[in-house]
């Protein structure tokens, strides 16, 4: 069989077949009666299933023959900056119109801009497929995601004039927040929109820095809009088509995603358009671009990790050391196993959250386009939206660091060449090490998460889950997570009690064990659905729920006593 | 220089067995091929010679047609050439054209080619990997009265009525001028066939001839009938168009069997095994004797 990176992967198979997503697309798709008007809108659920798979096997084909086999080229050449201008590397140049022949740019936007209305659960199955094939190629695709947020966001006008040209894959897309002085604390962005009278249009001025894509055509720029303010309610989000007002400064000399430029950016008098209402745009609409990308990085994370897992286990097999292939070594096999159970978990984390992320999207836009919105569907809104907002932070933290762990150990696996530049596992061990810095650290992500956890809003979910028949053959199994969920609770309890300093610094623990918890769920119910899930599911429960013991150990000793020797430790000689 | 004129043109394609990824269970007793086993696959440089048809159309406007003779499931390959660009599509089958030799079949291209009409340009792959004869485009082209260009490689120019051509040898190029309408015969270095386009290909994949009704209601119920399907078929424009022996003004004893004098006089089947071997010392003396060997052998050099 030719190489196809969709077709080798059973696990993302298992998902995409498993995955209900019947209400999603129903909604998605208007009862299906767009299909009236456009020949590739699904007829049925089935259909729209057998959709799915058939573009994901060209991106998989596209990936595994024409991104993949290039990577090391274009990680190597990398993008260029010369005389003020960006150029993508060969190599990216011709993946990126492989994507275009295929018609895969702007397949998530809706069928009236060319787009195939793509569930987000199908796109960061994508993602995740590219990611596997160029992490830093990954990037500049995934950023026609803020297409989607001028979908949301932008006036009928501006979405008529622009969208069609991420569809057709004229353009390509940046988010443009970060600036020098502000990176985890967007409230204090400085760049500056006027509005200028005589033009009847906005203007922006100011200097953004860490611009992944910056070069693109079209850029979402988020921007000082109320001169007096200075927090989050002073900024406001603008549609930017770059012109010669737009210079970029220089490009950044990145460990990794080499195939994608990271540019600063300078704005002068460059004319801009509003997108929804001023004094939203971080609060609303970045957030919502943010949310978005986080479960993309999530995805991306664990496509490097897939890449990884697959060259370490590869090597193990081929490499023979004491007269047998290394593999059979325990503490070899050991690493292997813990890769593969951590993405196979990671896995179903992911494509939950994104579920309940579609479940959200679907339920708003049938609700705001209903004359007479049903109460029952405001009511699964809130659910929907609760449950995603809980669950996108865990993901992006979880599944990052946990791509981060698999590159470690499949470098550990190969050794000493492993470190060397022949050999892929040390590019994926430098791509996946920005997935759990940028579009908002660890650090931050576990900030978003422990209010969530703390306000029991996935509670509702854990019970649900637990509530189900497993089987008696699953029972022991069940009982497990019974006690891990248990353990999960008690911490959450805990901690709540305490004074706020020791929750954050508590709170990286409680998240994990969260994670973990649903991650256990997840593949108790993989078990159900299919047999053979229930080895992985043996493996990752057994292994998380005795360190979990110690976890909630800690957690419940928990006091300020690191804090107060804190100081007395940091500002010591040294 | 700015495009003169449309042109149509049709592409002959082949669904063969993949005979590139041959694995053990593939091959008989005998030596010969079990075709079950194996992958049925779009003719790798039919799909050059389709890129490069898709290119003159992206260029100078005009319909690209593509015509396959072969059983029922060779339909898809037809759908494959939708996917990436094709107008249209004729299936040419019957069992009547069954067992056909390059003759019959050459025979019977002429004829559907002449009833496609209204063509400028003929596009074929070189040879297909599983007969690798390449006599069909040759032979059609005769019968059609029309000049062909073997090994195309690059679409120099393209100007009214006249075409220039590259065509690629092992040792070297040559540029050919030809009046149209010609055929050619496009070799896999010229191109890099374009993926599908998943929207084609969702919007295609339903394309059928009414042989493949049965299959295709198996796999999706809700249509209930043949007749049903076909009226959805039909009002989406996805019917392939099939022609059998009775749609063409061909003499039944050239098609098929009956119209292939070529006969299989033996056949040789060679196995590789390991008889002799020699040991090459692993430094720069070991290595200079190998090269020098080789060489002399007329082997490399």
């Amino acid at each position: 069989m030719a190489d196809n990176f969709f077709l080798d992967n059973l696990d993302l198979q298992y998902h995409l077949q498993h995955t209900d997503l019947r209400h999603v697309v129903a909604l998605k798709e208007k009862n299906f009666s767009f299909h009236e008007k456009y020949l590739a809108a699904p007829r049925n659920y089935q259909d729209a299933q057998d959709n799915y798979r058939r573009l994901l096997m060209v991106l998989g084909d596209i990936c595994a023959n024409v991104v993949a086999p290039r990577a090391a080229e274009a990680d190597e050449v990398g993008a260029q900056f010369r005389d003020g201008k960006v150029e993508y590397s060969p190599a990216t140049q011709d993946a990126l119109h492989a994507f275009k022949q295929a018609e895969l740019l702007g397949t998530m936007l809706p069928w009236e801009y060319g787009g195939m209305n793509l569930p987000e659960t199908i796109y960061q199955m994508m993602v995740e497929i590219m990611s596997r094939a160029d992490a830093g190629f990954m990037t500049i695709v995934g950023l026609l995601e803020i297409a989607l947020s001028i979908n949301e966001f932008g006036d009928d006008a501006m979405k008529a004039r622009v969208l069609p040209r991420f569809a057709r894959g004229e353009v390509t897309g940046a988010m443009v927040l970060t600036e020098p002085d502000a990176g985890s604390d967007l409230g204090s962005v400085q760049t500056r929109a006027t509005y200028d009278e005589a033009a009847k249009m906005w203007r922006i001025n100011g200097v953004k820095r860490f611009i992944t894509n910056g070069c693109a055509d079209i850029m979402v720029v988020l921007a000082r809009s109320e001169p007096d303010s200075n927090d989050a309610r002073g900024l406001s989000m603008f549609l930017v088509e770059r012109d010669d007002s737009v210079t970029i400064r220089r490009i950044e000399n990145k460990m990794g995603l080499h195939a994608s430029p990271t540019c600063e950016i300078q704005y002068t008098n460059t004319p801009a358009q509003l997108i929804g209402k001023r004094r939203f745009g971080l609060i609303r609409y970045a957030m919502a671009l943010m949310n978005g990308a986080r479960l993309a990085v999530a995805a991306q994370a664990v496509g490097i990790a897939e890449a990884a897992y697959r060259e370490a286990y590869r090597y193990a097999h081929e490499r023979v050391q004491f007269n047998q292939p290394i593999r059979n070594f325990p503490a070899v096999s050991r690493l292997l196993l813990s890769m593969r159970s951590e993405i196979e978990a990671t896995r179903a984390l992911i494509y939950e959250a994104a579920r309940w992320v579609d479940l959200e999207k679907a339920l708003e836009h049938h609700i705001a386009s209903s004359a007479k919105p049903d109460p029952a569907d405001r009511q699964a809104l809130k659910r929907a939206a609760r449950i995603a907002e809980a669950l996108t932070p865990l993901v992006k933290y979880y599944s990052t660091e946990m791509g981060n762990r698999v590159c470690y150990k499949a470098m550990q696996v190969h050794g000493g060449v492993g470190y060397m530049r022949e050999f892929n596992v040390e590019r994926h061990f430098r791509d996946v090490r920005v997935t759990n810095i940028y579009e908002g650290t660890s650090q931050l992500q576990v900030v978003a998460a422990i209010g969530k956890l703390l306000g029991h809003s996935l509670d509702d979910l854990l019970n649900e889950w637990a509530a189900q028949d497993y089987g008696p053959e699953l029972a022991p199994l069940k009982n497990q997570v019974e006690e891990a969920t248990a353990l999960f609770n008690r911490s959450t309890d805990h901690l709540k009690e305490c004074p706020t300093e020791v929750i954050d610094y508590y709170a990286s623990d409680v998240v994990d064990m969260a994670t973990q918890v649903i991650n256990s769920w997840l593949l108790l119910q993989h078990a159900r659905a299919d047999a053979k899930k229930k080895s992985v599911a043996q493996v990752y429960i057994g292994d998380q729920l005795p360190r979990m013991r110690g976890i909630v150990a800690a957690v419940q000793a928990a006091d300020a006593s690191p804090l107060k020797n804190r100081d007395a430790i940091l500002a010591s000689a040294f | 220089m700015s495009p003169t004129r449309p042109y149509n043109s049709i592409v002959l394609v082949k669904q063969v067995p993949d005979t590139h990824n041959i694995h053990g269970d593939v091959m008989k007793e005998d030596g010969t091929i079990n075709r079950a086993a194996l992958p049925a696959i779009f003719n790798p440089e039919d799909l050059n010679a389709l890129e490069m048809a898709l290119q003159v159309k992206e260029r100078y406007g005009g319909a690209v047609t593509v015509l396959t003779m072969g059983p029922p499931m060779a339909a898809e390959v037809l759908r494959d050439a939708l996917y990436r660009g094709a107008d249209r599509v004729v299936l040419l089958s019957d069992r009547r054209f069954a067992g056909a030799d390059t003759l019959a079949t050459s025979y019977t291209l002429k004829y559907a080619i002449e009833k496609i009409g209204a063509y400028d340009l003929v596009f074929c792959g070189r040879q297909a990997i599983d007969g690798d004869t390449a006599q069909v485009p040759p032979q059609t082209a005769e019968k059609l009265g029309i000049p062909q260009i073997t090994y195309a490689e690059t679409i120099v120019n393209l100007d009214g009525n006249e075409i220039v051509v590259e065509r690629a040898f092992p040792l070297g190029k040559e540029m050919v001028k030809c009046a149209l309408p010609c055929l050619l015969t496009v070799v896999g270095s010229a191109n890099r066939p374009r993926p599908p386009s998943v929207r084609k290909m969702i919007e295609n994949k339903l394309a059928a001839t009414p042989l493949e009704y049965k299959t295709l209601l198996s796999q999706w119920q809700e249509f209930e009938t043949e007749e049903k399907l076909d009226a959805y078929l039909a009002a989406h424009n996805l019917k392939i168009t099939l022609w059998t022996a009775d749609d063409l003004a061909v003499d039944a004893n050239r098609l098929g069997l009956n119209g292939s004098p070529t006969q299989v006089y033996k056949v040789n089947y060679v196995v590789l095994e390991t008889t002799e071997s020699k040991q090459v010392p692993a430094n720069a003396e070991g290595i200079n004797a190998l090269m020098q060997e080789l060489v002399k052998e007329y082997i490399v050099g």
